[in-house]
């Protein structure tokens, strides 16, 4: 499944990275400590946090990760945006919390092949 | 960020007293102690250390060789491998700013070590330990753990430039003593926030009974 698919099923908003919608996406990952998403996530995942400072952009470059979900409606402050674009990561929004984005990213990702 | 444009910048915002706290490390503070030698800047060798909880914590100590010994512990217990890509080069210089390495280590990553045993290990090196900027979200002690825990061994908390003192005075109810900094990753932001105190030196062991408010020393708001 795309990026591009995801956005659209979760209704999602597409702060930035909009050239790397077509990414196939293998998985995801939930976790807000930055050390934790560096040392357990998988290239390809997409990654749902609540963080929002730039840090989360070099994290999720490093480990090649298919973008990020922001939850709680929060927007990525504005180096986080800048940094985005630069590197193309797609930065994605929901207005969901946590627990209900994983789970119907879950439900997506696992009904399918 | 090499010595010479730290202590320029310093000079420039008249700042007395420098702290240089690097993210888990302190391999670079002697390099800009030494290279302030000829100056009026007194330089403070410590770290910022990353908690296991993603918590920053300054450490501030009295001489290099207590900065080394935690310096240590810390790499001890610092997984993972610095991509300079993602990350930017972690340079290791001398006083006369020449590159003598690069580190290798996740400067920006977490240790292993919880709150509670990093704040245990800074003081007993004799060193000051300070929450780092707690008015913001990301990485500071309120922001990880949603509130300060009771009996902490925590010498201060520090705000950054965004908030004033009265404001902080009036969020965090005379908690702990607070100070304010820069947290400069730039130059140009050193100074941008800072403390006044009443010492009579420019040692940590003044800094200390400022921040205890001992011996007539303090902080001024």
């Amino acid at each position: 499944m795309k990026v591009k698919e995801i956005i659209d099923s979760l209704e999602l908003k597409a702060f930035s990275g909009q050239k790397n919608l077509d990414v196939p996406v293998t998985g995801g990952y939930t976790s807000d400590l930055l050390s934790d998403v560096i040392a357990n996530s998988k290239a390809g995942q997409l990654w749902v946090t609540l963080q929002t400072h730039q840090n989360i952009v070099a994290v999720a470059k490093l480990k090649d990760l298919a973008g990020i979900i922001i939850v709680n409606n929060r927007e990525p402050d504005e180096d986080t945006l800048m940094k985005a674009e630069e590197e193309g990561v797609p930065l994605l929004g929901s207005s969901a919390m946590a627990f209900e984005v994983s789970g119907k990213l879950y439900a997506l990702l696992t009904t399918r092949d | 960020m090499s010595p010479a444009r730290i202590l320029a910048s310093a000079k420039k915002k008249e700042i007395d007293i420098l702290g240089i706290c690097d993210h888990n490390s302190s391999e670079n503070s002697l390099a800009v102690m030494k290279a302030a030698r000829n100056t009026n800047v007194n330089v403070i060798p410590g770290m910022e250390v990353t908690s296991k909880e993603e918590v920053h914590i300054l450490a501030l100590f009295g001489d290099m060789e207590s900065a080394l010994k935690l310096q240590e512990h810390v790499y001890r217990n610092l997984p993972g491998k610095n991509d300079p890509e993602a990350f930017g080069m972690q340079v290791i210089v001398n006083e006369k700013e020449e590159v003598l390495g690069f580190n290798e280590k996740l400067l920006i990553g977490a240790t292993t070590i919880p709150l509670e045993e990093v704040l245990q290990l800074i003081h007993r090196l004799d060193g000051v330990s300070i929450a780092s900027h707690i008015d913001r979200e990301s990485f500071s002690i309120i922001g990880q753990l949603g509130f300060i825990p009771d009996n902490l061994e925590l010498d201060a908390l520090e705000i950054s430039p965004r908030i004033t003192f009265e404001e902080a005075e009036r969020r965090y109810a005379n908690s702990y003593p607070i100070t304010c900094s820069s947290d400069a990753h730039y130059p140009e932001d050193i100074g941008k926030g800072f403390t006044s105190f009443w010492l009579r030196d420019g040692t940590l062991t003044e800094i200390r009974k400022a921040i205890k408010n001992e011996d007539g020393r303090k902080l001024i708001h």
